[in-house]
This record gives C-alpha cells, structure tokens and sequence, in this order.
C-alpha cells in the first residue's frame, strides 16, 4: 500500500489551495503606503548612439515626480556577471559594463533609456511619449556568424571585437584528432538551438522602498533566490550594505529560470525610493517582458561523432556559437560552458570529447538559463547525431546506444564530472516496456491507413543537478557558493517553522520539505510550514535553479533536523532520567531503549521554552538549529525517453500521438510532485521542439513578442494523459546527500525535445523522405513540409 | 521589406512632377495624413495617424527630397516616430517617363518597421504596406488627372477623393494648375 505521509506519500500541495482561491499573496499584489510607479522608456532600434535625451517637457507633466536617465546613474554599479569564464588562452572573458539605464548607447530593442516615475502609471506612459530622444542608430549586430567576421560593427565600442570568450574543454586536440582519424564512421550535424522566451504566467515586478527613519531599504521582487539578489544589487549595484537591505521574493508565478538573474529595473525601483523618497513600483507587461526577460538557448552548433568498426562511440567533437545577447546576464557565462560542456559525454562511453565554445554579443535581449540551462543543448546535439549515425549505419537507435553506456560507477566523463551512480539500462528498459516497442510497427500501419506518416523518437539524457560543490564552481569560476541552508525553530508546543533558502515558485517545497522532517520526527506533517522568500526572515541560501532545492536545500534542513532531534535527546533523556544515548524517537515519542518509559515531542518542546526542569548546566534553552550544506557533487539524474509522432504529409503537420519518460531521480519524496514536475518540463520541451521560437529580424528588431506570434504550447499541444507517461521508478538513490535524491525539475525540458526531433524524422524516412537528415526547432508544418519538399 | 510598381498617369511628366512637390498634394494622397507642411527644398513635415493591426499611433516625421531631376526622378526618404509605438522609416525613388497617353510613374520603395510595430505586426506589416502604397498612389493619381479612371483601376474602398461636390470627374490638382 503507498504511504499516506512522510517520504514516499502524494499529499495533495497545500500551496494550491491559495494559488487556486486566489489568495495567493504575489508581488503585484504588494502596494506600500504612497507608492509611486515608473514606466521605462525603452529602445525601439537594436543599436544607436544616444545623441540627445530632452526630458524638459516631460518633467512638468501631470503626476510626474521625476525623470532618470543614464546619467542618474553615473557612479553607480553596473550589472554584474556572476561566473567568469576562462578561455582557451587562458585569458578572463570580455565583461562589458552593464549600466541600470543606458549610457551613451542603446544595444538591444528594449534596452532601458530614461525612467519616469510618476504617482500613476498612466501618468508615468504619457509622460514618457513626451520625451524626446535622437538616436543615431547602427548598423545591428544580430547573426552570431556575421558578428564574429573581421570588421563587424561592435556591440561593444570598447572591446576589441564581439567575442566574449572562445572556450575548450574535454579531451585535448591530439587526442580527439586521433580518435577521429582512427574511426570507421563520422556522423556530422550542424544545429541550431532555438532561442527561448521563459514565458513564466507572472511577469516580473519590483517594488522598492526606503526608509529614512532607519536608512534601510525593502525589495519586493519576483525572484527566485532572494539572498542572490540581496548579495548582488547591494554589494555590487547600490552599495547598500546587507544589514540595511531586506529582499523579498513572496509567491512567485513561476520562474524557469528567468527570475535568478539581478535586473535592471529591482535595482532602479530600490534606487529611485530613496532618490524620490517614495516607493517605487514597477510591474512589467508581457510585451516588456518578451523584450526584456532573459532568453533561454540560441546555440548555433557543429556536432561530429566518430565511431569505430563495431559502433563504439570513440570521439564526439563540438563546435558551438553561443548568443549572449546585448550584456552578460547574471549566469549567462556559465550556461554554454561549465552547465553545458560538462554533460557532452551523455549517457556514453566516449573516451574522447571535446567541447568547444565560442560566446558573442549580439544586439539583442541577453540569454541566460533557461529551464535545463546548457544541458537541454548538450543532450539536443549529442542525441541527435547519435540518431543520425544510426540511421547512416543502419542499425536500431535503441541498441546503438545501449551498446554504448555507461555501466560502471562512479564514472569520471572526459568533461571534469564524476557520474556517482546510476542505471542506464534500467530505464532504457523501463521506457520500452512503457512505450511498447513491439507494437510500434502495428500503429505506423495504423497512422498509415489513415494517410498518416508515423514515427518513433528515442533518446537518452543525463544532466548535471543539485548545483553545486562550492570548491568545484569556484575553481571553474563562481563568483558565489552554491550551498544551501535552513532552520529548523521548533516551537513551544511542537509546531515547527522551517526557514528555508530555496525559493518556491511553484515547486511544492511548502508540502514536500514538511514531509522530509514529519519523516524524521514521527509527527504530523500539518505541524510543520516553510519560510522561504524573506531574508529577514531565512538564512543565506542561494535559492531555487538547477534542480537544487531538495539535493542540496533539502539536505541543510535534514542536517538542521538531525541537530534538533539531538538536542531533543538531550532533554527528553534528562526527563526520563536516562543517558541521551539510550533514547529512541519513533512515530513523535522519546523513549527509553528497551523500557515502557517515554515522553511525547509536545513535552520535549515545552521543557525546551519552560526550562523548569531542563539540564540547563549542559545544553540551552530553545530548540532552533541551523545547517548549511554544501554539495560533496553534482547529482545526476539520467532518463530514456520516447515519443511517438504522426505527420500529415500534406500539410507538415506534427502530432505528437504518445509520449513516455523513464527517469532516475534517485529517491522520491513526494510522485505526484515528481511525476507533475516532468509533465510540466516535458511540456516545455515540445513547446520548444514544435512551437517555441523567439525571432528577429536582420535589424534587430525583435519579431516574437506577443502570443500572437511567439507560439506557447496549450493542452491540445500535449498527448492525451492516457499517452503522457512518466515513470520514475527506476531510482539509483545519490550516493552523496542525505536523502538519496537527484533532482527532478529540470529532465522533462531537458529530455524531450531530441525526442521529438528524432520522432519526424523518422516519420519523415518511413514516407520516403530520406533525404532529410536534420530540421531545425521549432519543426513547425513549414519546415517539415519544406523538409519533404526538399526546399 | 521592398515594393515595386508603376502606374501610367494621364498628364505630362512637368505635371506629374509639380504634383510631387506639392505638400497640400501629398498631404491629401498620403493615407492618414493630418499635417503636411514644408518645401521640396527643405522637406516637409508630417503628422499621419494610422492603425497596423492592433496598434493605432500618430507619426511624426520629416520627409527629405533628394537626387531631384526635374520630371524625371527623385528620391523620397523619411523616418515617422509612432511613440510607444514604435517607428516606420523608408525611401522610395521615383522615375517619371514619358509615354503614350501620360506619364509612367514607377517606384521602388524601401521600408522598415520598429518597436511595437514590428512586435505586434510584423505578420501583416507587408500587406499594410502594401496596401498603403496603392492608396497612395491612386490617391495621386486621382488628384493629378481626376478619379474616374484612377478609380476603375483601383482597389474598391481604396479612394478617398478630395473633389469638390459638381465637379467630380476633374482632379483638385488639375483645377489648381489649370
């Protein structure tokens, strides 16, 4: 029988319920007493010099309390970039200045020029269409091919050229040169990862205030790590020490990513609050958002894979261009590298493998993680070319790469990381049987009969989660620690707050985290709530991403647990009058091994804030405990997943029919949460692989920046639940953090696009389309009709 | 984006060209226009209102002339600036030639899109553009030789004439010059 609490059990999200009866308590829902608002005038061209700025009109206009613009913020820190990257010359990337509003030049449409703020929106809009800006505009900066060729106009005037950084990493040259030449097949694929607007349901909002009374400051911002924020804007931005800045990150509609990064605009509103002396309010719209929110991918990529004789995979070999945008965003720097190198060895074997890099500014909105962040383009690109290579030797995709994997742990890839643990078998097998194989044949003759062309896509992922070791990011260049922390402050009467330093922005953490300590204390899971968003309120963790908040999060609260269920001890062996050694906790009771004497967790508590009869010469009063946990590794879930598409041959259509994933995420606290999680990422991979794409045209100017044209996928997008399977039971637990898990949030975004991808062509190939080798995301009707149609 | 297209007017080319020149003609042939002011020496300054998809916004904007030879060519370049809407800016050149029964007109035009209007519209900026070319033109050509004809030729509802009331068939360009 499945467990109904604790590890293991599916309550029902106890976060829904406010979500679900609009009580939900979100940024934009915060006003502060005599608030005012700001509306940012952005660029409308991609590149230009600023030749005049004339907001002389603008300042007398009804409600306006004061115009910024770039020179407001001469002096003031420009936005920094958290992870430097070294190149293959063992030379610092480029770090151009990232101003809060534009100085000098704009680089991207929507690049922010002045600022109005007002004591109404609509007076802040009318007031900005009043000022008056002369841009002598550029020459744009948009394809990463052209941006690199000599002579380029520079997006940068003060670099040397439009390349941030040319980076290598994997096996050396020699090596991979040999393997290459030594191999019986090469199979080569050029790719380009679609570039990705995150899209979360909640735009991004900050409001700023100050307080002149105690010359502090409050953020209330739609982040997803509010400490990160508190850490970046005050030291590196504002310069306003921690102790007198408070950030708050409340419910947050969703992330994906987007909301890691330090913005322009939380750094204006916490600025101009004490600059106006009022609050500031921003809260952008969803146009500002296309235009204005990080992208995710726009990776341009060459991918060889050498082979020997009998089909071991012997050399991968990879030539990336990866699109930074107009700036460096927060952790831009790190996605095409140390989250995106480090995972090209795959589920395989590959002795030799070698990544390379190549990052360059672009007029365009800067791109950073985006659910998966670098592991969704390293899993693309190797599984598709594995793909094609079993297609070019004309043998069965599934056996060429089981031939290949991984079957002995710990596994040290040639790209730095160390794979602890894990089952590729398993869940290869686990798909097949779920995706029944065997019957595939009998549904192609059924789509066929109906003029249907149909096709089946497999592959295989593994990422890189739980981020990360400190000592290891730092060495790779981490400006910051990725450990995590929590409290655990056990009340007088037993209840528990748990300040936690993930941030939950649709995770579940308010129902899951409970079910980790109810586990380790016996009691109900209904005593216990998590804090998280404030920190005032939590300790320094460093938030929600990279599929972290149990691995590394969760462990801090079990290391904080454990303490208390210590010191518990302590206090329940003084009131049984027995050595702490000897006492048991089960099912909320403390009792002596071996007796019938014992004392409820309410006693224990209450002796801990009435220390009336307490062994107050040993240990304190109180029961609150601290831990930080750093990550010994990463934690690699890994997953086989399988798609089933049919094709209309007339109109290019792509219908995804079935879909199925088989992931090990090491142990599960709570399946609904997991098998939710999965639905939800592997819905975004579809929307990414048929759908999504974010487009501009040869001037900069920003195309997809609407739902009219930048196309979300919606539930008829998505297989019938009946067809949409996930499965996660096959679990190798993660041999380094306390409670075996691996992570979950990312797989579904990371394992299925390549899954779609491999299903039309193959779809494509049974129709006798085997011409095409390759169609680029989103593979819209267009482009597979086109693809058919040889043009 | 670029367009192309010629039409044959039925008056000389000196009259084609005077016509050009004229802001009080090309405030009346440019669809939306509100305020021409200005000389062909100096350009002219517009003010157009008009609506691509889901955006409405008023431009404002300089037109310059250039590369003028008398009835024969010259270039037309501008930048309208649509506030939170975004910009349109472009050029078109226009050669005059003398043919059998008027004038031929060709141009080729240039034009470019951007904020809002490229955000929003960027599906249907051509077929506006398009279309706004043709009412220009046909707009012109009525007020240089009458509607009658330009009409039989035009696209229904693209017209607007400006004539008077009683005298319909003849051009309000053509009653100034004539």
């Amino acid at each position: 029988m499945p467990k109904d609490h604790g590890i293991g059990a599916s309550p029902k999200r106890r976060e829904d319920v406010r979500f679900l009866t609009g009580a939900g308590n979100y940024t934009d829902d915060i006003n502060v007493h005599g608030q005012a608002y700001v509306h940012f005038l952005r660029s409308d061209v991609a590149h230009g010099k600023i030749s005049k700025i004339d907001t002389s009109a603008a300042e007398g206009m009804p409600g306006v309390v004061r115009i910024f613009t770039g020179a407001d913020f001469e002096g003031v820190g420009g936005l920094p970039c958290g992870w430097q990257v070294t190149d293959k010359h063992g030379e610092p990337m480029k770090e151009p200045a990232h101003p809060v509003l534009c100085q000098g030049k704009v680089r991207h449409v929507g690049d922010p020029i002045a600022a109005v703020v007002a004591d109404s929106l609509e007076e802040a809009r009318t007031a900005a269409e009043a000022i008056v800006v002369d841009i002598e505009e550029l020459p744009a900066v948009v394809d990463m091919g052209k941006a690199l060729e000599a002579g380029a106009t520079k997006v940068h005037d003060d670099l040397d050229d439009n390349l941030c950084y040319d980076w290598q990493f994997g096996t050396d040259t020699e090596t991979t040169d040999a393997a290459f030449k030594s191999a019986a097949h090469v199979t080569t694929l050029e790719l380009v990862n679609n570039r990705l607007v995150a899209n979360p349901m909640e735009p991004r909002v900050a409001v700023g205030d100050y307080s002149r009374a105690g010359d502090d400051y409050t953020l209330y911002t739609t982040s997803q790590n509010p400490h990160v924020i508190r850490l970046l804007m005050g030291a590196f931005v504002l310069g306003i020490p921690e102790h007198k800045l408070r950030v708050v990150a409340p419910d947050v509609g969703g992330g994906f990513g987007t909301k890691i990064f330090h913005y322009a605009e939380e750094a204006f509103c916490t600025f101009a609050a004490k600059a106006c002396n009022r609050p500031v309010k921003w809260t952008s719209t969803r146009s500002e958002a296309f235009m204005s929110d990080a992208h995710g991918r726009d990776h341009v990529t060459r991918i060889e894979l050498a082979l020997d004789k009998d089909n071991n995979f012997i050399g991968v070999r990879t030539d990336t261009k990866a699109n930074m945008g107009a700036y460096l965003s927060t952790f831009s720097s790190s996605v095409p590298t140390w989250l995106h190198g480090t995972l090209m060895a795959g589920n395989y074997k590959t002795p030799a493998v070698q990544v390379n890099v190549k990052a360059v500014f672009t007029n365009t909105v800067p791109v950073d993680a985006y659910r998966g962040a670098g592991r969704p383009e390293a899993t693309f690109q190797l599984e598709r070319v594995i793909d094609q290579a079993a297609r070019e030797l004309g043998v069965d995709p599934i056996a060429l790469r089981r031939q290949n994997f991984i079957t002995q742990f710990p596994y040290a890839t040639p790209v730095a990381v160390e794979y602890d643990t894990g089952d590729y078998e398993a869940t290869m097998a686990k798909m097949e049987e779920l995706m029944d194989i065997p019957g595939f044949a009998a549904r192609r003759a059924e789509s066929e009969k109906k003029g249907m062309l149909r096709g089946l896509g497999v592959n295989c992922f593994i990422e890189a989660c739980g981020i990360a070791p400190s000592n290891l990011v730092g060495q790779l260049g981490a400006r910051a620690g990725l450990y995590d922390a929590a409290t655990v402050r056990v009340n007088a009467t037993g209840s528990i707050s748990v300040m936690v330093g993930a941030h939950s922005h649709g995770q579940g953490h308010e129902t899951v985290f409970p079910q980790v300590v109810a586990e380790m204390l016996g009691i109900d899971e209904s005593m216990i709530d998590i804090v998280h968003g404030d920190t005032s309120k939590i300790p320094f963790g460093m938030g929600t991403y990279g599929s972290r908040s149990l691995a590394v999060c969760g462990s801090a609260m079990v290391r904080a647990t454990e303490k208390i269920i210590n010191k518990a001890k302590k206090i329940a062996g003084h009131l049984l009058e027995a050595s702490d050694s000897d006492i048991e906790l089960k099912d909320g009771m403390f009792s002596v091994a071996g007796t019938d004497k014992s004392v409820a967790w309410g006693d224990v508590t209450l002796a801990a804030y009435v220390p009336h009869n307490y062994p107050l010469e040993e240990i304190e009063p109180g029961l609150e405990e601290t831990a930080f946990y750093d990550p010994a590794n990463f934690t690699y879930p890994a997953g086989a997943y399988a798609c089933e598409v049919e094709v209309d041959p007339e109109t290019g259509k792509v219908t995804i029919e079935k879909f199925v994933s088989a992931d090990d995420f090491g142990n599960v606290v709570n399946p609904m949460i997991v098998e939710g999680q999965v639905h939800g990422g592997i819905a975004q991979g579809i929307g990414q692989a048929l759908l999504e794409n974010c487009a501009y045209d040869e001037n900069g100017q920003l195309l997809s920046a609407s739902y009219m044209d930048y196309a979300m996928p919606r539930a008829d997008d998505i297989p019938h639940m009946a067809h949409y399977v996930v499965d996660h039971s096959c679990q190798t637990p993660c041999t380094h953090n306390p409670l075996g898990v691996k992570g979950c949030g990312e797989a579904g975004a990371i394992g299925s696009p390549p899954t779609v991808v491999n299903a039309v062509i193959d779809a494509l190939h049974s129709g006798g389309h085997t011409h095409v080798s390759h169609i680029d995301m989103p593979v819209s009707p267009s482009r597979v009709w086109a693809a058919m149609n040889g043009q | 984006m670029h367009m192309s297209d010629s039409r044959t007017i039925a008056a000389p080319p000196e009259q084609v060209w005077a016509a050009i020149l004229d802001p009080e003609v090309l405030k009346q042939c440019v669809p939306g226009c509100q305020e021409m002011h200005g000389s062909p020496e100096d350009g002219f300054e517009a003010t157009v209102v008009q609506k691509v998809g889901p955006v409405k916004a008023t431009f404002k904007g300089h037109v310059t002339l250039s590369e003028m030879i008398p009835n024969q060519s010259l270039t037309l370049s501008g930048e309208g600036k649509g506030g939170a809407a975004g910009f349109a800016k472009g050029g078109a050149d226009v050669t005059l030639k003398q043919v059998e029964g008027g004038t031929e007109l060709h141009y080729e035009v240039d034009a470019k899109v951007g904020g809002k209007l490229a955000q929003l519209g960027s599906r249907i900026i051509d077929g506006f553009a398009k279309k706004m070319a043709d009412q220009f033109f046909t707009n012109f050509q009525n007020a240089v030789e009458g509607p009658g004809k330009a009409e039989a030729e035009a696209e229904a509802g693209a017209l607007e004439s400006d004539a008077e009331g009683g005298e319909p068939k003849k051009g309000w360009f053509k009653k100034l010059v004539t």
